[in-house]
C-alpha cells in the first residue's frame, strides 16, 4: 500500500521521511490488504454499489441529470478502505467535543436570555444581533434542558501543529441541521457485509446504536407536558437531497416521517392529520431549516412548514430540534470566539483547537488576508456545502482576483485562514489505492446529557490534491474506526458457531412422511 | 398513521397491481394476434384494448393509425403515457421512496429493483426481443411484491391500505379486461357460429382465461367446454377465484373493516352493498340486462369507492 500521512505520528509524511513513526493501529489493515489478490477491491466496489443502488442509498444533487437523463439520484461515492483511529485519541477527542458542544449551548442559552457574553465584551454586539441567524423571535423563550442544539456535527480535521506533529483540529461547527449521519451507518453496514473477516481481525468500536441514543435524545428534550411524547422527523420532501437520509432515521427510530403539510396548529397545539383524525405532536426532529419552518413568521412562501408553529414553540407546547435560532453560533463569523466561549461559560481551557482564523471584519486581518490570497483559504461566513470559497493555492490568479474584488465588497462577509495539510488517507481511486484528503464529522447529541457514538463520518476529496470533502463537490464518505486495544475475539467466535447448527437441527423434527 | 403515508401506500399497490394487470391484457392481445385471423379482427383487438383502458384520445394524439407495435409501445413504456407499464412502475416505487420507512426493507428493495430493472429492460430493448417474456417478467415482479408484503409487513393499517389498493385497482381491471373481450365477439354471443368460428372462440376464450391465470381453473371448476357464459360467471361471481370481482369486493371489505373511523359508515355502506349483489348475483340475470351496461355501472361504483376512500382517510379536508 502507498504510504500515506495518516499512517504517521508526523505530518504531512513527505517532509518527515525520515524518523517518522509507522503507528500502530493500521499494521494489521496494512498486512492484510498485501495478502488480497490484485483485482479484489474492483470486484468489492462493484459489488457495493449494486447494494447501494437496490437499497436507494442515494442523494439528489440540484439541477443535475442522470447519465441516461432519467433522474436526478446519484449514489454517494462510498470508499472500500477504512479510517482508522485508535481509542486513546477518540477519547481526547470524545471530551473535547463535549466540552465544545456544552459551551456552544451555554452560548445559544446566553445569547436569547441574558446576553452576558456580550456585556462581558468578549463579542461585539452586533456581531449577534445583525447576524441574519439571529432570530429576535426567539428572545427570553425557555427550551427544554435549556439545550438549542441537540444534534450537533462538528467538523474535524487532523493537521500538523507546530512541532509537526499530527493534531486534531474544529474546522466548523454545524448545529442547524447536520447531515451524513445515515452514510456513517450504512457504510460500516457495508463494510462488514463485504469483508467481515477483517473485523474479526480488529476491535472496531461499534456504532450501529446512534438511531437509539438519537430518540433517547429527542425523547428528553420533549416538553414536560408529557410522559409519553410522539416524536416525529420533519422533511422538506423526497426531492430533497437528504431525504433518504429522513427516511432512514424515522425507521430506524420507529417513528413517524412528516411533511409540513401534514401539520397544523390549533389552540396553540401542533398536530398530525393521521387516518383516525388528529394527533398531538410533541417533538419535531426537524430537517428544515429556520427560514422554511413557519410562513407566518419567516419566509411567507415556504410551503415546507406549518403555519403558526412558531407560537406553539414559543409557548412550550412542542420541542424543536435543533432549536430555532441555532445558526448564530454555528457562522463562521463566530466560530473565532468558540475556544472564548469555553473559558467563559465553563471556565475551562479548550480540549480541541481552532484553526487561526482571520476575520477580515478587522482592518489588520483584511489587510493580511488581501496580501496573502494565494496561501489562504477564503470563507464566506453564511456559505455551507463547500459553496462561497476560495481555496488560494488551488486557484488561478483570475480566480483570485475575481474573489478579491467580493471580498473588498463585503469584508465582514468572509473570513480566512491558512491552508492546512489536511492529513490523508489511502483511498481505492481509479488509479488504484492513493492517498486522499479527509476529515471526521463525529455527531453529539444533547438531551439531558451528552451522548455520541464512537467515531463519526469520514469524508474523503476524491480528486487528487482537493481540499474539498463536500458531497455536492465531489466527495465520498469512509467507514471510520475507533480501534479497541488489545486483541481480537475471532477465535472464539469461530468455535461457537457449529454448536449452534447441532441445537437446530434438534428443534426441526418435522418432516414429510413419504 | 399519516394520512400522507397512506395515500402513498395505497396507490403504491394500486400502480402494481396496474401494471400488472396491463402486462395481462397485452400479452393476451398479444398471443391473439399470433392466431390466424383477418386483420380487421386483430385491429378490433388493439383498439379495444385502447379504449376500454380510456387511451384511445391520448394514443391518437401520438399515432396516426392503430399498430401493434405502436399501441404496445405506448402501452408498455411510453412515459407520457401514466398508465403504461414503465410509468406505473415508476410511479409506485416513487409512491414507495415516500413512505420507505413505512414498508420493511424487503418490500422497499423488490419495488426499487423493479424500477431499476424495467428502466434497463427498457434501455436495452428487451421488451422488443421477446414481448412474451417481458410480460411474464411484470407480472413475477407483482407476484414478489405482493408476496413479500404479505410475508413481511407488520399486520397493521398501513398493511391494510396497501391491501385495499390492490384489491380496489384489480376489481376495476379485471372488470375492464372482461368487458373488452365480451366487447368483441358481443354480436355472435348467442348467435348461431358455424365450426369455424367456434374453433376461434375456443382460442379467443381460453386467452382470456389464460390472462387471468384461469383457464386450469375453470377446467377444475367447470369440468365442461368453454363456454362464454361460464367465463363470465368465474371472472364476476365466484368468490373463490382471486381476480373475480366478487373476491376482490371482498378483500376491500373486509381491509376497509379493519382501518374504520368516525366518517367512513358511508363508505362501507357501498362497498358492502356492491359486495351483497355479487354474492346473491346470477350471471343469467346479468347477461340479460346486458354485460357491458352491467361492467359499466359496476366500474363507476368501483371509481366511487376510491373517491370516498380518498376523502375519508387518505387526503383529508383541513380542520
Amino acid at each position: 500500500m502507498q504510504k500515506f500521512d495518516e499512517m504517521y505520528t508526523q505530518l504531512p509524511y513527505e517532509f518527515f521521511t525520515h524518523g517518522a513513526q509507522i503507528r500502530d493501529h493500521y499494521k494489521i489493515y496494512d498486512e492484510w490488504l498485501a495478502r488480497q489478490p490484485g483485482d479484489m477491491m474492483a470486484k468489492r466496489r462493484e459489488e457495493a454499489e449494486m447494494i447501494f443502488r437496490r437499497v436507494g442509498i442515494t442523494f439528489a444533487v440540484y439541477g443535475d441529470k442522470d447519465e441516461d437523463g432519467a433522474g436526478t439520484e446519484r449514489l454517494i461515492p462510498f470508499d472500500l478502505i477504512p479510517r482508522i483511529i485508535p481509542a486513546q485519541e477518540w477519547a481526547s477527542l470524545e471530551r473535547g467535543l463535549e466540552q465544545r458542544v456544552n459551551a456552544l449551548n451555554r452560548f445559544l442559552y446566553d445569547v436569547y436570555h441574558d446576553q452576558d457574553i456580550l456585556k462581558a465584551g468578549h463579542i461585539p454586539r452586533e456581531q449577534i444581533e445583525q447576524n441574519a441567524q439571529f432570530r429576535p423571535e426567539m428572545m427570553g423563550v425557555e427550551v427544554p434542558n435549556k439545550v438549542y442544539s441537540q444534534i450537533s456535527g462538528i467538523d474535524i480535521v487532523r493537521a500538523p501543529n507546530a512541532r509537526g506533529e499530527g493534531e486534531y483540529y474544529v474546522l466548523e461547527d454545524n448545529l442547524r441541521v447536520p447531515s451524513g449521519v445515515s452514510y456513517m451507518l450504512e457504510d460500516r453496514k457495508m463494510m462488514m457485509r463485504l469483508f467481515p473477516n477483517l473485523f474479526n481481525a480488529h476491535r472496531v468500536a461499534p456504532i450501529a446504536h446512534y438511531p437509539d441514543l438519537l430518540l433517547e435524545t429527542l425523547r428528553q428534550s420533549s416538553p414536560a407536558t408529557t410522559a409519553e411524547p410522539t416524536v416525529v422527523v420533519l422533511t422538506p420532501g423526497m426531492y430533497n437531497s437528504a431525504y433518504f437520509e429522513h427516511a432512514f432515521l424515522a425507521q430506524q427510530m420507529g417513528i413517524e416521517l412528516v411533511e409540513g403539510q401534514d401539520l397544523f396548529v390549533k389552540d396553540n397545539f401542533c398536530y398530525m392529520r393521521t387516518t383516525r383524525g388528529p394527533q398531538r405532536v410533541d417533538v419535531i426532529y426537524r430537517r428544515v431549516d429556520d427560514d422554511f419552518l413557519d410562513p407566518k413568521v419567516f419566509r411567507p412562501t415556504s410551503t415546507l412548514g406549518c403555519p403558526g408553529l412558531l407560537d406553539v414553540y414559543r409557548a412550550g407546547h412542542v420541542s424543536i430540534c435543533n432549536g430555532v435560532g441555532t445558526g448564530v453560533a454555528d457562522d463562521k463569523s463566530i466560530y473565532p470566539y468558540v475556544p472564548k466561549m469555553i473559558e467563559f461559560y465553563l471556565g475551562e481551557k479548550p480540549i480541541l483547537n481552532n484553526v487561526p482564523t482571520y476575520m477580515c471584519r478587522n482592518k489588520d486581518d483584511l489587510a493580511y488576508t488581501l496580501a496573502n490570497l494565494k496561501d489562504l483559504v477564503v470563507k464566506e461566513v453564511h456559505g455551507a456545502g463547500g459553496y462561497g470559497m476560495l481555496v488560494g493555492p488551488a486557484s488561478t490568479s483570475a480566480e483570485i482576483e475575481d474573489f478579491r474584488t467580493a471580498l473588498l465588497a463585503n469584508p465582514s462577509g468572509y473570513i480566512a485562514q491558512p491552508t492546512l495539510s489536511l492529513s490523508s488517507c489511502p483511498t481505492f481511486v481509479e488509479s488504484g489505492i492513493a492517498p486522499r484528503h479527509i476529515d471526521l464529522r463525529p455527531y453529539v447529541l444533547s438531551g439531558k446529557t451528552v451522548q455520541m457514538v464512537p467515531g463519526g463520518l469520514t469524508r474523503v476529496a476524491l480528486k487528487e490534491g482537493s481540499l474539498v470533502v463536500n458531497s455536492s463537490q465531489g466527495g465520498g464518505t469512509k467507514d471510520t474506526w475507533i480501534l479497541e486495544a488489545g486483541l481480537a475475539p475471532a477465535a472464539s467466535a469461530m468455535a461457537a458457531e457449529p454448536l449452534q447448527s447441532q441445537t437446530q437441527t434438534q428443534t426441526q423434527t418435522q418432516t414429510q412422511s413419504a | 398513521m399519516l394520512s400522507r403515508t397512506a395515500d402513498h401506500l395505497f396507490w403504491m399497490n394500486r400502480y402494481t397491481e396496474r401494471a400488472e394487470n396491463t402486462a395481462r391484457l397485452l400479452d393476451v392481445n398479444y398471443q391473439t394476434s399470433l392466431l390466424p385471423q383477418s386483420d380487421g379482427v386483430a385491429l378490433a383487438g388493439w383498439q379495444g384494448l385502447l379504449s376500454i383502458s380510456e387511451l384511445l384520445p391520448a394514443y391518437k394524439k401520438k399515432h396516426a393509425e392503430i399498430r401493434a407495435t405502436e399501441v404496445m409501445d405506448f402501452m408498455v413504456k411510453d412515459e407520457s403515457n401514466p398508465s403504461s407499464i414503465l410509468s406505473c412502475l415508476s410511479a409506485a416505487r416513487e409512491n414507495a421512496r415516500a413512505v420507505r420507512g413505512t414498508l420493511t426493507t424487503e418490500v422497499w428493495e423488490t419495488l426499487n429493483q423493479t424500477w431499476l430493472e424495467v428502466r434497463r429492460m427498457v434501455k436495452d430493448g428487451e421488451f422488443e426481443q421477446d414481448p412474451a417474456q417481458f410480460f411474464e417478467w411484470v407480472k413475477f415482479r407483482s407476484h414478489l411484491s405482493r408476496g413479500v408484503t404479505v410475508g413481511t409487513m407488520l399486520m397493521d393499517e398501513a398493511l391494510h391500505f396497501m391491501r385495499l389498493g390492490t384489491f380496489l385497482e384489480r376489481a376495476d381491471n379485471t372488470a375492464r379486461l372482461v368487458d373488452v373481450k365480451f366487447h368483441a365477439v358481443e354480436t355472435d354471443f348467442y348467435g348461431a357460429a358455424n365450426e369455424k368460428d367456434q374453433e376461434y372462440d375456443f382460442y379467443h376464450w381460453s386467452a382470456i382465461l389464460r390472462s387471468v391465470s384461469g383457464f386450469e381453473v375453470y377446467r377444475k371448476v367447470y369440468r365442461d367446454v368453454i363456454r362464454p357464459e361460464r367465463v363470465a360467471d368465474l371472472l364476476i361471481l365466484r368468490a373463490d377465484m382471486p381476480r373475480s370481482l366478487h373476491a376482490c369486493l371482498n378483500e376491500v371489505v373486509g381491509n376497509l373493516k379493519m382501518v374504520a373511523n368516525d366518517q367512513s359508515g358511508e363508505t362501507h355502506r357501498r362497498a358492502g352493498k356492491l359486495r351483497a349483489e355479487l354474492q346473491y348475483g346470477r350471471i343469467d340475470e346479468i347477461l340479460a340486462t346486458g354485460l357491458h351496461a352491467y361492467l359499466t355501472q359496476f366500474l363507476d361504483r368501483i371509481n366511487d369507492l376510491g373517491a370516498n376512500i380518498s376523502r375519508d382517510f387518505l387526503v383529508p379536508m383541513p380542520s
